[in-house]
């Protein structure tokens, strides 16, 4: 495969993804040609190898590791998703530091080795990311060997509250300071004031005016990684479904996209039209949502009120035709597990969510106070979005025209023709447009993939492999592309999954964002994005 | 312009609030210390923190519907307050990690007497798919006293809401 007039050694693992090993020393210059051709590095993660032998890896897909650790990276490029690995030496696993050609790379190679004891050589922040004071810094979750005498019993967290200092392993986070006379720091969280997910923000300010935003995140770190391992196939697609409960059947599919990629099973096509109906029902409800709370943030309620009646029809009929709300656990290996047998409803109910959502934007077009709070607030300019890598519905609000689903499709998005909506403004605003622009077009795809539907079988059987199996699953959820990558082991059980949100590429976006905004607009811009605390805290 | 648009949306959308459903009280976990007084006094204007200890974001989905017009929680007198210092109840979620147990604790010391907690989800009442790990204290009681615990994955709003009720109706 060619990046970037260079030759590297990737073979196709699926449509539109490629899969590689290179060399450690090797990572830099791949990271730069895909740099220099406009891809963008959308995850990183490693795994711990040192329990499968080299010579059991001659099967289907698997690339050859064996006996150390090893980093893997997906880029995104022309040809599509690219999926290459590296191995590292047991004695001293590490690898060159990617963040200063992809700086969204950092806070994963900080995840990286605080979860597996692999280090970013050269990293200029190399400040734990993941652990707070749960695990000791020399003990590392996600080796085989990793210890469970280590953690604290559960009695312990019975008992009373502990005092700070006592916390194992310490707490301490060294946060950046803004110094000179007149700025203050303001901590919000972990726990914040709305019904929100915990996580801690540090401003510092002059008067009103942000000049800095630092997040630490975390909070949520649940070991779903660690979950996975020994899991059973059709396990882990409730699990990945649970990474991030807003973007269920994005990673549901995602999952079991890797794992039939993994044991060769061929998905019939009314399961893949189901699936794509599905994410499609969860990109509108969630913009719904969100739309209401924009309107909600500007003190407009009645935008609230309006949206989340949409919303909860739409849920409503969805638990009507398939059984739940949200959709969990529809997905499943091989297929899906609820079909649609009368689609007028879901036709009925496009037919008026349409002129309803287009009357409540004239009224979101019209109202003064809601252009004034969200025009020019929150701003992230095309070329920032582009050097820091901002990506999915964000990233479309300023200017970073990527979307699985048009460029990459796979089925039965390629029989589909999405239309991609892009903003150059970035601010607030614009990823209110994108979200109306997107609840109109997913409103179009429902009514396609309810009319165009295919007969035939709901699932396929998955037959285990016999040697250890790999596959990655890549799917464009509401909020930006999902990756989810997958190792099935000999014993046909899970060995190592790897789930990707695009929050993580996102977050650091949203301290830009905040800069030289007043602090009583940034839970407006926080909404505006609407990242997920769950799927990057794992 | 904005406003006439507004007013006209409002008249023809009319009122979609439902009727409140029954207290749930077969998720009490235990008999409450309630007296007749206080619960006059209480009668059902309530305040709720909600803490998400962990969740994958599930369950704060059916949160947020609750403050919806359907189920029009304030309506009932019910809302959701910005710090557990002004609440009667906490409403919370997920398997608590291991990296929010202690602001867990605070926020339940914080929090005044009378206090009740509700566990939501399958992950409050019994740790659900994440369980207990390195990295999860999984269910909230092993962290807090909880009072009513509300399964589901996660409990639609109104299995939800009667959750909530049973919680500060006593055992009546």
């Amino acid at each position: 495969m060619k990046i970037a007039d260079q030759n590297w050694n990737l073979g196709p693992l699926g449509r539109h993804i490629w899969r590689g090993r290179i060399g450690a020393a090797e990572l830099s210059a791949f990271a730069r040609s895909v740099k220099d051709e406009g891809g963008q590095l959308i995850a990183l993660w490693g795994s711990d190898d040192r329990h499968l032998a080299p010579l059991s890896l001659e099967g289907r897909g698997a690339g050859g590791e064996g006996g150390g650790f090893s980093i893997h990276a997906a880029f995104i490029t022309a040809a599509g998703l690219a999926w290459v690995s590296a191995e590292l030496s047991v004695e001293t696993p590490a690898y060159p530091d990617l963040a200063v050609i992809f700086p969204q790379a950092c806070r994963m190679q900080r995840a990286a080795y605080d979860l597996l004891g692999i280090r970013a050589e050269g990293a200029v922040d190399d400040r734990k990311w993941l652990r707070h004071g749960a695990w000791s810094a020399e003990s590392f979750p996600l080796r085989k060997d990793f210890s469970s005498e280590v953690v604290r019993e559960l009695e312990a967290c019975r008992s009373q509250l502990p005092p700070l200092t006592s916390i194992p392993g310490g707490d301490a986070y060294p946060f950046i300071r803004v110094e000179g006379d007149g700025p203050h720091e303001i901590p919000v969280g972990p726990i914040h004031a709305g019904v929100i997910e915990p996580g801690h923000f540090r401003f510092s300010i002059i008067g009103d005016r942000v000049l800095k935003l630092e997040q630490r995140l975390g909070y949520t770190h649940k070991g779903t990684e660690k979950r996975f391992e020994g899991m059973d196939l059709t396990t882990g697609a409730k699990l990945a479904g649970r990474v991030s409960g807003d973007s269920h059947s994005a990673y549901a599919w995602a999952y079991c996209m890797a794992v039939e990629t993994a044991t060769g099973c061929e998905v019939p096509e009314r399961a893949l039209w189901l699936r794509a109906l599905f994410l499609e029902i969860e990109r509108i409800a969630n913009h719904l949502g969100d739309l209401g709370y924009l309107g909600n943030d500007v003190a407009l309620s009645f935008g609230f009120m309006q949206f989340w009646r949409l919303k909860e029809d739409l849920l409503r009929l969805t638990q009507r035709l398939f059984g739940h709300r949200y959709l969990f656990d529809r997905i499943v290996p091989g297929g899906v597990a609820a079909d649609l047998t009368d689609g007028s409803e879901l036709l009925a109910l496009a037919d008026r969510l349409e002129p309803e959502v287009q009357e409540l934007k004239a009224i979101y077009d019209e109202h003064a106070t809601l252009q004034d709070r969200m025009a020019n607030t929150g701003i992230v300019a095309p070329s920032l979005a582009a050097r820091l890598g901002l990506t999915g519905m964000a990233g479309r609000a300023s200017a970073q025209a990527w979307d699985a689903r048009v460029q990459f499709p796979q089925p039965p998005y390629d029989r589909l023709e999405v239309n991609m909506s892009t903003h150059r403004r970035g601010d607030v605003l614009a990823r209110a447009e994108v979200r109306f622009a997107e609840v109109y077009e997913s409103l179009r795809l429902i009514r396609e993939l309810v009319r165009g539907m295919p007969a035939g079988d709901l699932c396929a059987e998955v037959r285990l492999p016999e040697t250890v199996a790999e596959g990655i699953g890549w799917v464009e959820g509401w909020r930006g592309e999902i990756v989810v990558a997958v190792r099935i082991g000999a014993d046909g059980r899970l060995d190592r999954v790897h789930p990707h949100d695009p929050s993580w590429q996102n977050w650091p976006l949203l301290e830009v964002g905040i800069l030289g905004n007043i602090v009583p607009d940034f839970p407006l811009i926080n909404k505006s994005f609407n990242l997920s605390y769950s799927g990057q805290d794992l | 312009m904005a406003t006439h648009l507004i007013l006209k949306k409002i008249f023809k959308t009319g009122i979609v609030s439902e009727p409140a459903p029954a207290p749930g009280d077969g998720m009490r976990t235990r008999m409450q210390e309630l007296q007749a007084d206080i619960l006059k006094v209480f009668g059902r204007a309530l305040a709720i923190r909600h803490v998400d200890a962990g969740s994958c974001n599930g369950c704060e989905l059916e949160i947020h519907a609750l403050n919806g017009p359907q189920y029009n929680i304030e309506g009932l007198g019910i809302k959701f307050a910005a710090s557990p210092r002004h609440v009667d109840v906490l409403l919370v979620t997920g398997p608590v990690s291991r990296n929010l147990e202690t602001a867990l604790k605070r926020t339940y010391d914080a929090t005044p007497e009378p206090k009740w907690v509700v566990a939501m989800g399958d992950c409050g009442c019994n740790g659900g798919i994440f369980g207990e790990s390195y990295a999860s204290c999984g269910k909230i009681s092993n962290v807090i006293p909880v009072d009513v615990e509300v399964p589901g994955c996660p409990p639609d709003p109104v299995t939800l809401l009667q959750g909530i009720l049973a919680a500060v109706s006593g055992g009546r």
